[in-house]
Order: structure tokens, then sequence, then C-alpha cells
């Protein structure tokens, strides 16, 4: 990252300040195993993920199976990890959009006194909502599928980012090299871009990964509830909802998926934690 | 507001040569609502090709805002409400600032006029190395290659004599001291030639040693380069250093400007007067049995810009106000033809 690289000419290298870290560099771990298994899962799962096996329905974990089976013998380890595929994918690029619309929303009211007070309206409106419901209606009016969630969950979490970059926007703004670089007839949109978002790469990058993690969350309520992506298509929401029915006989349907939902969602926050203060010169201790 | 109208003989556009920049009358407030701070209220001054005016006054007397109004870099609710702001480009052509367009104003800035601030501490970039600064400077305002580009940063920072350019170049500004970092806002400020430097307290965050090297570097760059510099300050001693005239600025107005020396030599404004007397003095200060006597401060506070006297602003301090002063305000008279003060009793000093 080149704001990192900036700021560590005379600082110890990146690697050594986050291994000092140990929920970052945790974090960082079991996210890199899970992004690991779910690209992978074609070559390390022992079956198709979808192939049925009616014999061996609801059988519990074994070597085997190591998760197990569904109720039509599908091994619930292979659909797991293919499974983490989409989740991953849905969050990536809920981020993605997510911070695409919010930074821009966030620059253009934090620079734009007119503009500010429409867009900061509107991103109060969008905040009163409760995230998962927002979402719903996002996808009820725009209809199922992949494409869908993944632009309500932007569109749900750009605010938080956009509210980030406007206030920090406030701020940069006024500081002295801002005002010189104008007077020296730099451009705003150069200003905006060079001078205010580089200074912004770190709370966005924080924010960005506590918003991965949320989008990763709702996406599997959404599916979860059936509003998310079609029952048929396995993410870690849809194996929950499909093992729902059979929780009494076969948890291991529920909680396989389930685990893995937290272990992502937990290491994301313990990244986003990390990051929080590596970035932070204020909670650095070792400068 | 009643207000003045000095040089009414003058044609609109009219520039003498040897003049950069013309203030006329420039009103400059800051509306709030129904009330207006008149931070800039009828300031008019003159800035010569190759000389420096510095512009003096105490704190809220609105040197900045002058000078920030001429950049047309207010903050918002700031605005030029009146008033004129001749300019004389490179090219011969002579444009009023105060009512440019935007887009214009921009390419004005840095390659025409340019600015310095304060802060030498904070007005670079902290993500950037120098010479990327210096470069993004040079090709936004010139179409040069990087390597075309580096070679005369390189050269700018040699100019301003920064030791081992080559290697500056690549730091950043945290590994640069204040006074460095203040070469290396000047090299900036010139690295597109411009003709007119606007300098805001450049030397005043600095410490004596430093801010000398610096007033000597501009000094020598004038000199080599011809640029017109504003020099904007509240330290006098500063203001007999550097400039060749000095505009006195008392609440939001020009109430005198003459060359420095007659300035110095005999103050034609009773304010002028106060703030020369309030200079410490080792030997004037000192009784004759060597108990050091009190110094000599202006009686009473500049008056708040929400609520401007009517007449004269100084007349509630000033020694020789009579009644009239309280009422009229006074014109920019001639106390002699390069003199010139906004007193009607100039002529009792």
């Amino acid at each position: 990252m080149a704001a990192a690289s900036a700021s560590s000419v005379d600082s110890p290298r990146i690697s050594t300040l986050i291994l000092q870290r140990k929920t970052l560099a945790i974090g960082l771990a079991i996210i890199v195993v899970i992004t690991l298994l779910a690209v992978l899962a074609p070559l390390i799962a022992p079956y198709a993920p979808g192939k049925l096996s009616i014999v061996n329905r609801l059988k519990p974990p074994s070597a085997t199976w190591f998760f197990g089976t569904d109720e039509f013998g599908r091994d619930i380890f292979s659909r797991t990890i293919y499974a983490g595929q989409l989740s991953l994918l849905v969050g990536a690029a809920a981020t993605a959009l997510a911070a695409t619309v919010g930074i821009t929303l966030g620059l253009v009211a934090g620079f734009f006194r007119k503009a500010d007070g429409i867009v900061s309206r509107i991103i109060d409106a969008m905040m009163a909502f409760p995230d998962i419901l927002l979402a719903i209606a996002l996808v009820a009016a725009l209809g199922p599928s992949l494409a869908t969630v993944i632009v309500a969950l932007g569109v749900v979490y750009a605010p938080r980012l956009a509210r980030v970059v406007r206030a920090s926007t406030l701020v940069i703004r006024e500081l002295p090299y801002v005002e010189a670089a104008r007077a020296l007839g730099v451009p705003t949109w150069r200003i905006m871009t060079r001078h205010v978002l580089r200074n912004l790469v770190s709370p966005i990058l924080v924010q960005a990964t506590f918003i991965f993690a949320y989008a990763m969350l709702a996406e599997a309520g959404l599916s979860f509830l059936g509003v998310g992506v079609s029952p048929e298509i396995p993410t870690w929401g849809t194996m929950i909802a499909a093992g729902r029915q059979y929780v009494g006989q076969a948890d291991w349907m529920t909680i396989f998926p389930g685990l893995a939902i937290i272990l992502t969602v937990l290491s994301l926050q313990l990244v986003g934690d990390g990051l929080r203060d590596l970035l932070d010169p204020r909670l650095r201790k070792d400068l | 507001m009643a207000m003045s109208t000095p040089n009414a003989g003058n044609h609109p556009d009219a520039l003498a040569d040897d003049i950069v920049l013309r203030a006329d009358n420039l009103r400059t407030h800051f509306i709030m609502g129904a009330r207006a701070a008149k931070s800039v209220d009828g300031v008019t001054l003159t800035v010569r090709r190759g000389q420096t005016l510095a512009v003096v006054g105490e704190s809220g007397s609105g040197k900045s805002v002058t000078s920030l109004s001429i950049m047309r870099l207010l903050a918002h609710p700031g605005r030029i409400v009146g008033g004129r702001l001749l300019y004389r480009m490179r090219d011969g052509g002579v444009v009023d600032l105060a009512t440019l367009s935007d887009k214009r104003m921009r390419a004005i800035r840095g390659k025409e006029i340019a600015m310095i601030f304060q802060e030498p501490m904070t007005s670079l970039n902290p993500l950037y190395t120098v010479g990327d600064q210096i470069m993004e400077m040079i090709r936004l305002h010139e179409p040069v290659d990087r390597h075309e580009a580096r070679t005369r940063a390189r050269r700018m920072l040699e100019l301003v004599e920064i030791p081992a350019p080559d290697k500056r170049l690549d730091q950043y500004p945290h590994e640069m001291s204040g006074g460095m970092r203040q070469r290396v806002m000047i090299a900036l400020a010139l690295a597109c030639n411009p003709a007119l430097l606007i300098a805001d307290e450049p030397t005043t965050a600095l410490d004596v040693t430093i801010q000398a090297q610096i007033l000597d570097l501009m000094r020598r760059l004038q000199r080599e380069i011809g640029m017109s510099i504003l020099f904007v300050t509240h330290n006098l001693g500063v203001v007999a250093e550097i400039a060749h005239e000095v505009a006195v600025m008392y609440a939001g107005r020009v109430v005198e400007q003459a060359p420095v020396h007659d300035l110095f030599a005999r103050p034609r404004h009773p304010y002028t007067k106060g703030l020369l007397a309030c200079i410490p003095d080792a030997k004037r200060d000192r009784a004759d049995d060597g108990t050091r006597k009190m110094l000599n401060p202006i009686p009473g506070s500049v008056p708040s810009v929400l609520a401007l006297p009517a007449g004269c602003a100084f007349a509630p301090r000033c020694p020789l106000a009579e009644p009239h002063c309280e009422t009229a305000p006074p014109e920019l008279l001639n106390a002699s033809p390069e003199h010139l003060t906004r007193c009607w009793r100039h002529e009792l000093l």
C-alpha cells in the first residue's frame, strides 16, 4: 500500500508491525485460510458440492464425510468450502460497491457546502433504517438474485463509509497544505483525490473491513430468510436455511456453515480492530 | 455605510506601467444572516513591479483577508462585496481579480500570483516527497514531462539554497526543519515564475536567525527574478528589513501607505505613530537613573468589525481626534505625492 510505505520510511517493516499485533495476525491468518479453502475448493473438496447420494442422507460427521451429509446425501464439507466462494464474493463485491458510492458521496459532501445538506440528509435517512430491513426492501423491489443482493448490501453500507469520509474530509479540507495547494492553483478534483483521499486510506480501509464482515453476515441473513440468493445456490446462509428443518436430527447441517460464518466475521473484526490500532498513530506505542 | 471614493479621477481599467496590483476600495465581508463582519472595508493599496509592499496591522485588521481576497481563496461566508483588484498579467493585459471567473482564477494562482503561508510545518502534504510536490506544481501549469519537471524542481531547490538538492527531492516534509520547509514552500511558490508573491507572515513561525535567512533569501530572489512581493506581517522589524513600501491596516482599511523610509521617519497617521511608539527600545525606554520605563501602548482596543464606528475607526483611541472625525470617515489623502494617509488631521503630525 502506497500510504503505508510513505509512513514507513524510518519505522519498522510493515510485516513486523503486523506480527506484533496478535489480534491482527490471528485475524489475517484465519482469513487467509478461509479464502484459500474457498478458492481452492475444486482441488480440496472430496465430493462435488451438488453430488446426490440418497443412501447416505443425513449421515453424521465421520472420516468419510468430515462435516456429515445433508438430506440429499450431499457432503456438507464440500458444500461449505464451495459456499465460501460465493459468500466471500458477495461480501467483497458489496464492500467494493459500498466503498465506491460511499467515498464519492462523502468527498462531495465534505467538499461542497451546497451538496452537503442534501447528501448528509440522505445519508442520515438511510442510516435510520435497520440494515437488514432496508436490504430486504431493496431485494424485494429489485427481485432476488445474486446481483441484487450485492447491490442491496452495497447501498445499505455505503452511508457508513460516506459518513467517515465526509467527517475526515471536513477536517483535511481546512488543513494548511490543502489551502496552500489551492493557492498554487491545484484544481479541486485533484485536491480531492491527491491530497484528501490519500490521507483517508487508513480510516477507509478499517471501515471497509468491518463492512465486509457486516455484508457477509447480512447476506447469510437474507439467504436464511429466503430473500437472498436462490436456495439451490450454496451459500452459508442458504445452507443454514436448508438445515433448519433437520436441526433436531442433523444439527451438523447448520453447525458447520454457522461456524464458517462466525469464524469469518470474527476474523474480519479482529483484522478491522488491528488495522485501526496499527494505522491510528495515537494508538501506536512503538513510534 | 458611508463610502469614500479614493482616486475618483482614475479611468476604470487604467493601471500605470510600473504597477502590478492595485486594490481599489476593496470590501470583503463575512455575511452571517443579517449581520456582516466587515473584515476588509475599503482597502486601497498598490504593489509596484519588482518591489515589496509590506502590509502591517494587528490581528484582525484584515491583512490576511486582503491577501486571501486577492487569491480569491476566501472561506465561506466571506465574499468580495465591492471594489476592484486590478492585476497586470505577465503578458501586459489588465484583469480585475475581484470579478474573474473561477476557471481563469485557477490559472492565475501559482502561475501569475503565488502565495506562501505562515505555517511551514503544515503547509506541505506529509504524504508526498518534496520533489513530488514541486513537480506536481510545475506540471499543473506547464506542459513538461516528468524528467524535465524533476530537473526544474532540482533547480528550484538550488535556487532557495537547499544543500544536497538531489537527496532532498526524495525526502518527505517530516525529514526537514521548519526553515528548510519554508524554503521548500518558497521553491514551490516560485516554480512557475509568478509575477507576484503573496507572503502571509512567512517568518512568524520561525526563530530569529532562520527568519533573517529567509528574508535574505526572499530579497535575493526578488533581485534575481524580479517578482513583486506583498508581504503580510505584524512585525515592524521585518518591515524595515524587507519592504520598499508599507501599507498600514487598521480595522479593515489601509490607513497609510508610504515608502518605508518616509513611514518610519515621519508617520502621517496617529495609529502608525502609536504603533512605532510601541516598539520596545532599550535606550528610549530607560530613565536617566537606569530604571525601566513603561512601554507606550495605544489606549483602548480595536473596534469590532461587526460594529465599526461611523467616522474614522481610530477616532475613539486617537489623541488628535476632534468631533468631525467621529462622523466623517476620512478619505485617502495625499500627505505628499507618495505618502497616502486616511487622517483628517495628518498635517498636525
